[in-house]
């Protein structure tokens, strides 16, 4: 059973394939996702490999899967997707999968083809009976005269030159009619005017309904237009003219009666291609419907053809031509199921010669692989958004997994607001089945979503923390009863604003504490915030210290694993001692300044002779004496103190240059040592075959000596940064741990300020109006206390709970520098592909 | 007849419920007279000269916003009856479609 304590044991594996049982290998082994290929002709060049062809025909396949689907989504149909998830299929039935798209493709192609050119036709038709129809209202707008081009002619032409031309008869007047886009007809009248010099005359007229363009599928506004001119110069003119601004012009016969045919004629060919139109688009979605409910199954069979067949790339072909040699890392603990999914794909391809996995020796760093769940998988990229463990180095997750949600608690501490995010994640928890299922690609869903277990943990321990602090959307429980109680009597209570409980009065106080977390009395207090200052930064550096020294404990067993004796003595033990003679004395000093100081205590061992634990702190380090303060005998807690601290700082201040010389000083000393012996050696057996002629002496490795005295250096400076790294870190880090305290604080005073500028307002009017209006404040609290102090807030303490792992607790025994393992998998190809497609 | 988007219907559904919860649980507080919730007391400016009358005037508050938290969370189970129509009449329109 693989655990999360530390990555897998990998090995690479040399495999052996037979060329015809390679492929149903490989597909097996894509089903089972364990297996990463190396790719053993990295020089060779993308289209000089084995199986080129074959990836290219996958393309092809997708490209053609890619226009069916586009063409469905067009249409709108529903694609039906079972979720079942079909085998790869045999590299023969890619000949039928080919056939089958191309059929698809063609017919598709064709119909489509059709049904442009139909409707083509169709918007020339429906455009001829609009300029019949429109051009109808131009020529009846022409009242008498014989000829309906007559009254244009006087129109155009000033009245002496038609009496000068009255004896040629009436002046012939031709005219084009067309269709043009509205937007072009205000640039192509002042053309038609400036390149005619004002001798056409244009009328148009509005296209009410929009058209359809049958290229783009686009709806386009036009206008009928209708141009009369005279003579043949300025006919090849205005046509020119259409021409540039691609209006279409359609014969329109002179005489009414013509029109009327015309106009006929157009109506019954409009209704023909309105059935054969039809016709076309049920062939077209039959055809889609079809291919629709398979297109799914298709998709994911071509792309694990292509995967097979990309992986078939990463071979090595031996000399005989008859096998596939691959490399590929493998978890140790799968090598049987691998096996057996090799034995598999060998049946099913029919071959006799069975696959052989071959073990390798090798000196490269092998992958580092974490077997997860569900459950650990979020907090696994927690971990891994820092950096992938080197392999098989201590893996943070298992102890993130409770103390993130843990420290997370610490600032977000409120049983309402966790009750809040609880219930959320519950509900994304139970109904993990249906959510998954439904697919979407809004990127905040999903990322709730995949931290669910992250949120649910976090929601609970909230809720524990907030019943520790006794908040509940900044107000308190009073599950026990106080143990406080006012004996003020009345008239004390009239004349005084502020009056003080005193703890040494068994009366006021039942001098043993609230069973579960903080005295609901303190809600009431006016010092709860100097109180729950001290409490929370005393809690927050003794989580802190505790956290940092679990850290460092477990450099404790990476030295150990890796075999580290020198690390362990010379690094683990200095850093342990600086550390716990330092801070882990201060919380000590913390504990025991809270049993040894009670109010009933006469001095010096009053509350108020309590030294400041930082002040002491501080002056241990610096060696520095203090006063006592007025009744108090001294500044220490106990006998001895002075001496002890003393003695600690001067220990821990020691470890320092233990931790800074020891290490590279003693690798120094070995290296020369075995210098020395090399040397030694070859002396003695130059000295012993003197005689012996033709010896040839190696001479000394000057180039071998310099590397080593560079790398030397190098670890001194190494060893120098790791150690003032630590040493300054333990400091910072303590104090780091204070945004515990602050975040804490800042979230319970923005939740009562919340509730005193918001809820309270409701509270406030005095008639049963006050009813409506709370409804109206509650709501708006409502959305409030989730936006700001459940999203908001929340995602501070997450931030800085973050930074709190990777940095203060990681920092003390994580490396990070493997590499993921990336096995070979359908399901995350096909994932991967799935989401591609939706962008 | 649908005048929300599904979206708000379900915020109306998630708020009616918190609202119908917190509201009748606070009315209990203040009925059981909790010293929690006195500071949201509406009890004025005006100096209480003996503690009788302070009793009594804090009574009387003390119902009242019983009361009111009442109303409101009768309010909320009314929000949530039609913010539970309007959410059943998107779904059926998305099963529809």
């Amino acid at each position: 059973m693989g655990s999360l304590f530390r990555s897998e044991e990998m090995a690479l594996c040399q495999l052996f394939l037979q060329s015809e049982a390679a492929y149903a290998c490989v597909s097996e082994l894509g089903e089972l996702g364990l297996v990463q290929f190396r790719d053993l002709n990295p020089d060779v060049n993308a289209f000089q490999r084995k199986f080129v062809s074959e990836v290219r025909r996958c393309d092809e396949m997708e490209r053609k899967l890619r226009y069916l689907e586009k063409e469905i989504k067009k249409d709108e149909i529903p694609m039906l997707d079972t979720g079942e998830n079909p085998e790869a299929p045999q590299p023969r039935e890619m000949i039928d999968l080919e056939a089958t798209f191309e059929k698809l493709e063609n017919e598709l192609r064709e119909v489509n083809h059709n049904a442009e050119a139909l409707k083509r036709n169709f918007l020339e038709l429906t455009e001829l009976k609009h300029i019949l129809r429109k051009t109808q209202v131009f020529f009846d707008e022409q009242e008498g005269g014989l000829h309906p081009t007559e009254s244009m002619t006087r129109a155009l032409i000033s009245d002496d030159s038609i009496a000068r031309q009255v004896n040629a008869g009436p002046v012939q007047l031709g005219f084009v009619a067309g269709v043009i886009l509205r937007e072009r007809i205000p640039a192509f009248e002042r053309m038609l005017w400036r390149a005619c010099r004002g001798n056409v005359f244009l009328r148009q007229a509005e296209i009410e309904t929009p058209l359809e363009d049958p290229s783009t599928g686009d709806q386009v506004h036009k206008s009928v237009f209708i141009i009369f001119f005279q003579g043949d110069q300025l006919k090849s003119r205005v046509r020119k003219i259409c021409e540039g601004f691609r209006a279409t012009l359609y014969p329109c016969p002179e005489a009414p009666s013509q029109r009327r045919e015309m106009a006929m004629g157009v109506m019954t060919r409009i209704e023909d291609l309105n059935t054969v139109l039809g016709q076309t688009q049920d062939h077209r979605h039959r055809v889609l419907v079809a291919a629709a409910k398979n297109i799914k199954n298709w998709f994911i069979k071509v792309v694990k053809i292509k995967a097979i067949y990309h992986t078939l790339n990463l071979f090595n072909l031996d000399v005989t031509q008859k096998c596939l040699i691959a490399e590929c890392w493998v978890p140790l603990l799968d090598i049987e199921t691998i096996q057996l999914a090799l034995r598999r794909g060998t049946e099913r391809s029919g071959s006799s010669v069975p696959p052989i996995l071959n073990r390798m020796d090798t000196f490269e760093d092998p992958p580092t692989y974490n077997r997860t769940n569900k459950f650990t998988s979020a907090f696994q990229n927690l971990v891994d958004a820092y950096g992938i463990a080197s392999y098989r180095e201590i893996n943070p997750t298992p102890y993130t997994i409770i103390s993130f949600p843990f420290l997370f608690a610490v600032m977000f501490g409120d049983l309402g607001h966790g009750l809040l995010m609880f219930l959320f994640a519950a509900f994304l928890v139970l109904r993990e089945k249906p959510l998954a299922a439904k697919k979407t690609d809004n990127e905040v869903w999903n990322i709730f979503f995949s931290g669910r277990y992250i949120i649910l943990l976090m929601g609970l321990f909230s809720m524990y923390t907030g019943l520790i602090y006794n908040d509940i959307f900044s107000k308190s429980l009073n599950l026990f009863g106080s143990h406080w109680h006012t004996n003020y009597n009345e008239s004390t209570i009239l004349t005084n604003k502020n009056l003080q409980l005193n703890p040494s009065e068994s009366l006021d106080y039942d001098q043993n504490p609230y069973p579960v977390g903080l005295d609901p009395v303190w809600q009431l207090a006016l010092n709860k915030i100097v109180f729950l200052n001290a409490y929370k930064m005393k809690i927050s550096i003794i989580i802190g210290v505790l956290h940092m020294l679990g850290g460092v404990s477990l450099s404790l067993y990476n030295y150990r694993y890796f075999k580290d004796r020198l690390s362990i003595i010379c690094d683990f033990i200095p850093q342990v001692i600086f550390l716990v003679f330092l801070f882990f004395y201060m919380v000590l000093l913390m504990f025991i300044k809270w049993v040894s100081y009670a109010p009933q205590n006469d001095f010096p061992k009053s509350p108020a002779c309590a030294p400041s634990i930082l002040i002491t702190f501080i002056n241990m380090v610096l060696f520095k004496k203090a006063d006592p303060l007025k009744n108090c005998d001294t500044v220490y807690m106990f006998a001895g103190q002075r001496v002890l601290q003393k003695f600690l700082v001067f220990i821990a201040l020691l470890c320092v240059p233990i931790m800074l010389l020891a290490k590279p000083i003693y690798i120094m000393r070995q290296q020369k040592d075995k210098h020395v012996q090399l040397v030694n050696g070859h002396a003695t057996t130059e000295n012993g075959d003197a005689e012996g002629a033709g010896r040839v002496v190696q001479p000394p490795q000057p180039h071998a000596g310099g590397h080593d005295e560079n790398e030397i250096g190098e670890l001194f400076i190494h060893q120098g940064i790791h150690t003032i790294e630590y040493v300054l870190g333990s400091v910072s880090h303590t104090a780091s741990y204070l945004r515990l305290w602050a975040l804490s604080l800042a979230h319970a005073q923005l939740s009562e300020v919340l509730w005193s500028m918001v809820m309270s307002k409701g509270l406030i009017l005095d008639s049963w109006i006050g009813g409506v209006w709370l409804w109206f404040v509650f709501g708006f609290w409502a959305i409030l206390t989730v936006g700001i102090l459940v999203l908001m807030e929340g995602l501070s303490a997450f931030l800085h709970t973050l930074r709190l792992h990777w940095v203060e607790f990681q920092s003390k025994f994580y490396k990070g520098l493997g590499y993921a393992f990336t096995p070979f998998s359908f399901e995350v190809i096909l994932n991967t592909a799935a989401t591609a497609v939706e962008e | 007849m649908k005048f929300c988007g599904p979206k708000l219907s379900l915020c109306g559904i998630i708020i009616s419920i918190w609202g119908i919860i917190q509201l009748v649980a606070m009315g209990f507080f203040y009925y059981i007279r909790s010293v929690a919730l006195i500071e949201d007391l509406n009890l004025g400016e005006e100096l209480v000269t003996n503690v009788k009358e302070f009793y009594t005037l804090a009574d009387k508050k003390y119902s009242l916003n019983a009361y009111n938290c009442w109303i409101a969370a009768c309010l909320y189970i009314f929000t949530l009856v039609v913010s539970g129509h309007q959410f059943y009449m998107n779904n059926r329109n998305t099963m529809s479609l």
